[in-house]
């Protein structure tokens, strides 16, 4: 069977190109770029001169940013964690034949642009809008007190636009699960509550871990939700990059930035994955 | 043990080709340097075509030139009628930064846009000039526009006699508010300390505009000021931010906001305010004066239809053409005459000032001065600070 030998490689090739042209050569054009000489500007030319203090000049500069970016993102998993999970339950045991019809409705929203629906939470949210009106009506809020230009505008940006990211990895891990077991647990006398969380629980880890994952990344390197629900006081890490890249010209301090936001994020990811054990994804 | 040496060897080779890969990897970095992209526009020029080659190759931003429709011929239709000039007319400038990408790596290696004249804002239009990347005009070939320029337009600080750049359309910075949610707004002090507009007041980020009107608003002259006027104006701006006088900085976006009620009063562009055509919307010159920036015509090195873009220029100077174009796009005309011309194209335009300001209006304008690419990171970065942080 000769055939075989390397048709793994050639099935191979497309996905290694994409990931060569589409990756490798950025990323390591990302990491140039925060190597360049900070002398430099983009009318003169930049010059890769290995200038590593740019990383500590961009850290110490930028720390409030990289620091509410984390925060505001694990903020957004969080209430995306609680939130999704009881939304892919429901779907999953107790939707019966609306199934289907849920899960599309999860992924209507991807139908308009990200754009379109941040904007529209700018409506929703808007000082003289029914949010803010009936929160003042019930006195859940001062007369003066507002929404949008607050932290909690862009976290509830973040939640709401990555929620689905949260939901479709946990239904699918909780759609799998086989019914005899838990119903094998009551059999042994566990409680619904003790069930869940010796049975349901630890099998929908997997998707768990996923959906935190592909909620957690976009969202701290997320700047549309900052910049069009938040204010000044509420800008992200993602704000600062493009500004250094596009008004300052300061390409050095951005791609550190840049490096810098990539490094903690993948450092984070490993140790949880590490903690939370799944070496299905690893 | 076989299986232990085994092991150390295959440690020794990851650590080998890892150290190797890192080290390749930190060689390779230097190709992704970025070249200096200055040029010379006296060397990187080329023959101008434009007696045998009756073209012209026109980029300009969206909604900017009138279309033809039943009955009405457009004032670019008018154009290649006249002069026989076949153009080229595409409106693929978005904005200034992506189009200065779109067009980096030729002209700065001296190699050909493709195009013989495109529109940019001042700020770019400067840096461009600077870098030699635009070639001067025929002064005698566009007398029009050396004699019908408005004053306020004709000198400014990175084009003092207008060698290289020509104003398409123009507009002004300042303060608009809803006039159905709060009383008058008249100068920039007040957006910045007003007490029943905490929080409810928005700044544009565009450095230039904000920095300007604060700058006037401290007595400095935002076309010639010193660290120490620029130090102030920087303070007044970042204590209202403190102080949550400020609620956000934007771009284009804080019109809606503004007729919506978020925001009652804020820093804004004319051409926003008049394309709103909301009237309870009301755009104010500042009392301590207002910013004026246009988009100007600029044409590049090694354009191949020179001659033909300077008779563009030419004839957009004429009043009549400029009337007929600014009844269609409503921005501020920087032709002069063209006021007088307007009673003939739409009388009901003559009197709207955001079209044409009054002379009383436009004496209070001012513009930003030129900037060393060294004072922009500057500038740039401590309003960031401000705008940002």
């Amino acid at each position: 069977m000769r055939r075989g030998r390397f048709t793994g490689y050639w099935l191979m090739l497309p996905a290694a190109l994409w990931l060569g042209v589409f990756f490798v050569i950025p990323f390591y054009s990302l990491l140039a770029t925060s190597l360049y000489d900070p002398e430099g500007s983009v009318l003169t030319g930049y010059d890769v001169t290995y200038h590593v203090a740019n990383f500590w000049d961009a850290i110490s500069e930028h720390w409030d940013e990289l620091f509410r970016s984390l925060w505001y993102a694990g903020a957004a998993t969080l209430i995306c964690a609680a939130l999704g999970y009881l939304l892919a339950y429901a779907i999953a045991f107790k939707a019966g034949r609306w199934r289907n019809f849920l899960l599309v409705l999860v992924i209507a929203p991807f139908f308009t642009s990200f754009l379109v629906r941040t904007l529209s939470w700018k409506l929703i949210l808007a000082d003289d809008g029914f949010v803010v009106d009936t929160l003042q009506t019930l006195h859940l809020m001062g007369e003066d007190g507002r929404l949008l230009a607050t932290p909690v505008a862009v976290i509830a940006g973040l939640v709401y636009n990555f929620l689905p990211f949260m939901v479709l990895p946990l239904y699918a891990s909780l759609e799998k699960i086989d019914g005899r077991l838990v119903e094998a647990a009551s059999d042994l006398y566990a409680s619904p509550t003790r069930g869940f969380l010796k049975v349901t629980l630890p099998l929908s880890m997997p998707g768990l871990v996923a959906g935190t994952l592909l909620t957690f990344i976009p969202a701290a390197g997320d700047y549309i939700n900052a910049q069009l629900l938040g204010s000044t006081n509420q800008r992200m890490v993602g704000n600062v990059i493009q500004d250094l890249f596009t008004d300052t010209g300061d390409y050095a301090a951005a791609g550190a930035l840049s490096v810098t936001l990539m490094a903690i994020i993948v450092g984070l990811v490993v140790i949880y994955i590490r903690k939370a054990g799944t070496e299905e994804l690893l | 043990m076989a299986g232990s040496s085994g092991i150390s060897r295959r440690t020794a080779l990851r650590g080998g080709a890892g150290l190797a890969l890192g080290a390749a990897s930190l060689g390779v970095l230097p190709l992704f340097g970025t070249p200096d992209r200055k040029q010379d526009p006296a060397s990187c020029t080329t023959r101008d075509l434009s007696d045998s080659e009756r073209r012209l190759i026109v980029s300009n931003w969206p909604g900017y030139m009138d279309e033809d429709d039943e009955g009405y011929v457009s004032t670019l239709t008018e154009f290649q009628k006249r002069t026989g000039i076949k153009v080229d007319y595409t409106a693929d400038v978005n904005d200034n930064l992506e189009f200065f990408a779109k067009v980096v790596n030729q002209l700065g290696s001296c190699e050909t846009s493709k195009r013989d004249m495109f529109m940019l804002t001042d700020w770019m239009a400067a840096r461009m000039i600077q870098i030699g990347w635009i070639q001067p005009l025929d002064a005698s070939k566009v007398p029009n526009l050396h004699a019908n320029l408005i004053d306020s337009l004709a000198g400014v600080g990175w084009d003092p006699e207008r060698k290289y750049s020509a104003p398409w359309q123009s507009g002004l910075t300042g303060i608009a508010y809803n006039k159905s949610k709060v009383k008058d707004v008249r100068t920039f002090e007040e957006l910045l300390t007003r007490k029943d507009l905490k929080g409810r007041v928005t700044l544009l980020t565009e450095m230039r505009d904000t920095m300007g009107l604060a700058l006037l608003s401290q007595g400095a002259d935002p076309a010639q000021f010193t660290p120490d006027e620029w130090d102030n104006a920087l303070d007044a701006v970042s204590r209202a931010r403190k102080d949550g006088q400020i609620r956000a900085f934007t771009g284009n976006d804080y019109i809606q906001d503004l007729a919506a009620g978020n925001v009652l009063a804020c820093e804004a562009w004319s051409g926003d305010v008049a394309a709103a055509e909301d009237p309870n919307i009301v755009f104010v010159a500042p009392e301590e004066g207002q910013m004026i920036w246009a988009d100007n015509m600029l044409v590049p090195n090694l354009a191949s239809h020179q001659g033909n873009a300077e008779e563009w220029i030419n004839y957009y100077y004429e009043p009549e053409v400029a009337a007929k174009l600014a009844a269609y796009v409503w921005y501020i005309c920087p032709v002069k005459g063209a006021q007088e011309a307007m009673e003939k194209v739409d009388p009901s335009l003559v009197d709207n000032p955001l079209i044409f300001p009054d002379a009383k209006s436009l004496a209070t304008t001012h513009s930003f001065m030129a900037l060393e690419e060294f004072q922009v990171r500057a500038y740039e970065k401590d309003f960031a600070d401000v705008s940002g942080g």
